[in-house]
């Protein structure tokens, strides 16, 4: 009788959990996906395959690193090594919270660094499935997150969070996110267009440690109205590698240490 | 004594050879252009008609990098043999200072198809024939030493000897000549090198650049040896420098850029000597948006002002064509992906405010697989018979690109 209170606080629990909001638990997500590490390195491996099943590879050295809490700003560094006809080019991204990125890149055949507009972060990424924003992320202040349920998927429990844009601008209606309960990684993302209708799906494929960090190593992203399909498996991955800050300069970028991009 | 040293570079050379990476790349090309007004001056019907092999070695170890491009190349409207070293460099990378010697193709400035402080070697010629965008570009043959303490970015470019910028072949296209009848002709080429500094930091969020040039005009001048009755033309390289700078930075929803020169006219300060072309101002502004997914549009206005004007004209024969004293020109350019980025529409125009001339280049390119692509396109050409898109206006001329790279 004594401890009635203990098995009432015990049934309150999960109902606590459940009060995390919505924006707690995608800011915990994007912490997770796109911020571990203060640095971080893979060789991606990206396939676009198109409904009937034909293959185009595009593969790059992704460099990232962090200049402070997640969420803050970020650099990114890219090395292209297929196809063919962009070998040697390279790619930078400043990205900055709430602010339109910095983007460049360096057309070998010419030998020229071009500052590019970057306004569009909706836009394809090398023309896969994924946006850069995709890849890099989407500003959680462009959203309202709502804690819809919970729900298990591969024998995973998670958190279903209903992300809809603020604005009237955006190009889509709203996305449910599922985010793992253990690591906040996003397992699965539904993208749904201003009709309500499922168009966009994307999956974790494999989620691995790497020193000590859960990293969604394969993952796809599925437009669903036209069939294509793009999946992307990082390589070579690595943490906390030290890589320098004077790496996103134009100088690097025209002559990419071959230290970095193996 | 021969032996010793070539044991030492043997024991020298053989760690950097055991931990150098190479890798071998290239392509095979055929590039087709004909004529869509009427055939060249020499009576061919096309352009350009070359297939052409790369052979790319890539070698790198920690600190060194040896990259050779060369192209083997069969040219079908009597050049034949067209074989080339297109770049061929050693690199050496140290903390804050690098070092590339060789062949290299060196672009400076902001401009699309308008150079304001680029000053290095183009081949016009390749751009009017419908050849890939790399070849616009010539490389040169010099030292580049690169700098980067903490305040700023230097780029100090050394080279021996001058190479020029290829103009269109005089068989192929139709070029203004004010004395077509004087056949006796000569080439003088100057007999030193020059020396390039850029100068490059961010200054609060925009990318910064001062540029320094002391060499020589890469287009040619002509001078007859008399103006009543001509017997033979000389064409040199007069004498230049120039000061220049630009700025880029993210401006409204687009990328704007800056970019602005002043071209010295060594060899005619006063303006006095109508061979040599005057010295002058160049100003770029320029403005790229991407409006919607995968579509991209750029502007571009150049202005051109002439300094010592009056000299100018009282130094201008009579019966040459009279330039203004300012040049504005707009250029604009639209870039649209489809299918996967796998087809991409580009359309490119120039025009003239003040006289006419423009130049128009669409182009459609798609990547058959990621190995090989093509390209369609077309180069329209209009103005003033003496101006330069303008004397090529029956030079119109369609081309075709394939590549199959490995």
């Amino acid at each position: 009788m004594k401890r009635w209170w203990i098995w009432m606080i015990a049934g309150l629990l999960p109902l606590q959990a459940l009060a995390l909001s919505g924006e707690e638990m995608m800011k915990k997500s994007q912490a997770a996906f796109l911020y571990p590490g203060k640095d971080f390195k893979a060789r991606v491996v990206m396939k676009l395959i198109n409904k009937d099943g034909q293959e185009r590879v595009r593969e790059l050295t992704m460099l990232r690193k962090n200049l402070g809490e997640p969420g803050g700003e970020q650099k990114y560094f890219m090395y292209f090594f297929q196809p063919a006809d962009v070998k040697d080019m390279t790619f930078m991204t400043y990205k900055y919270p709430a602010k339109d990125d910095d983007r460049w890149m360096f057309i070998p055949a010419i030998n020229m660094v071009k500052r590019i507009a970057a306004q569009d972060k909706r836009s394809s990424f090398v023309g896969s499935d994924f946006t850069y924003e995709d890849v890099s992320g989407r500003d959680l202040e462009d959203d309202n997150h709502v804690l819809e349920r919970e729900e298990k998927i591969g024998g995973r429990d998670c958190y279903l969070v209903k992300s809809t844009p603020k604005g009237t601008d955006a190009d889509f209606g709203y996305k449910l996110t599922w985010v793992d309960k253990a690591n906040f990684l996003p397992l699965k993302e539904e993208q749904y267009d201003k009709k309500g209708i499922r168009y966009k799906l994307f999956t974790a494929d494999e989620v691995t440690d790497i020193q000590g960090i859960p990293t969604v190593v394969k993952r796809t992203m599925k437009n669903l109205q036209s069939g294509h399909r793009t999946e992307v498996a990082y390589l070579k991955t690595g943490y906390n590698l030290g890589i320098e800050d004077s790496l996103f300069s134009e100088r690097f970028l025209r002559q990419p240490p071959r230290k970095w991009i193996d | 004594m021969s032996r010793f040293a070539a044991v030492c570079a043997a024991l020298l050379l053989a760690p950097l050879a055991a931990r150098a990476e190479v890798t071998l790349s290239g392509f095979l090309q055929q590039n087709t252009a004909f004529n869509t007004v009427e055939a060249n001056p020499d009576g061919r019907h096309y352009k350009w008609l070359e297939e052409r092999a790369r052979l790319q070695l890539d070698a790198s170890g920690s600190a060194w990098r040896l990259l050779a491009k060369g192209d083997l190349a069969y040219d079908h409207l009597g050049r034949q043999d067209q074989s080339e070293l297109r770049e061929g460099y050693v690199d050496y990378t140290a903390g804050n200072w690098d070092l590339r010697v060789g062949r290299q193709v060196i672009t400076w400035g902001l401009g699309d198809l308008v150079f304001v402080n680029d000053v290095f070697p183009k081949d016009h010629e390749a751009l009017f024939s419908g050849r890939p965008l790399e070849y616009l570009k010539r490389g040169v043959d010099a030292v580049k030493l690169g700098a980067y303490p903490e305040f700023a970015n230097f780029e100090l470019v050394l080279s021996q000897g001058f190479r020029e910028s290829r103009i269109p072949d005089a068989r192929r296209f139709r070029l203004y000549d004010p004395m077509p009848a004087v056949s006796n002709r000569e080439t003088i080429k100057p007999g030193q090198g020059d020396v390039g500094l850029r100068i490059y930091r961010d200054v609060a969020g925009y990318d910064a650049a001062l540029y320094l040039y002391r060499g020589f005009q890469r287009t040619p001048s002509m001078r007859p040896d008399s103006m009543t009755a001509p017997t033979k033309i000389s064409t040199f390289y007069p004498q230049l420098s120039v000061y220049g700078a630009s700025v880029s930075g993210r401006a409204g929803e687009g990328v704007l850029s800056l970019e602005a020169a002043y071209y010295d006219s060594r060899q005619d300060r006063s303006g006095n000597d109508f061979a040599v072309p005057n010295s002058h101002t160049r100003l770029l502004a320029g403005y790229q948006i991407q409006p919607a997914e995968d579509l991209s549009l750029g502007f571009q206005y150049y202005a051109e002002a002439m300094n010592d004007y009056g000299a100018y004209l009282a130094a201008l024969p009579a019966g040459f064509p009279v330039e203004k004293r300012w040049s504005h020109t707009v250029t604009a350019r639209l870039t649209q992906f489809f299918r996967h980025q796998t087809l991409r529409l580009s359309v490119y125009a120039s025009y003239n405010a003040g006289n006419g001339e423009h130049f128009v280049n669409p182009e459609l390119r798609y990547s058959f697989t990621d190995k090989i692509w093509g390209a369609v396109g077309a180069n329209f050409f209009g103005g003033k018979p003496w101006g330069q898109f303008g004397q090529l206006s029956r030079d119109d001329n369609v081309y075709l690109q394939v590549r199959y790279e490995f």
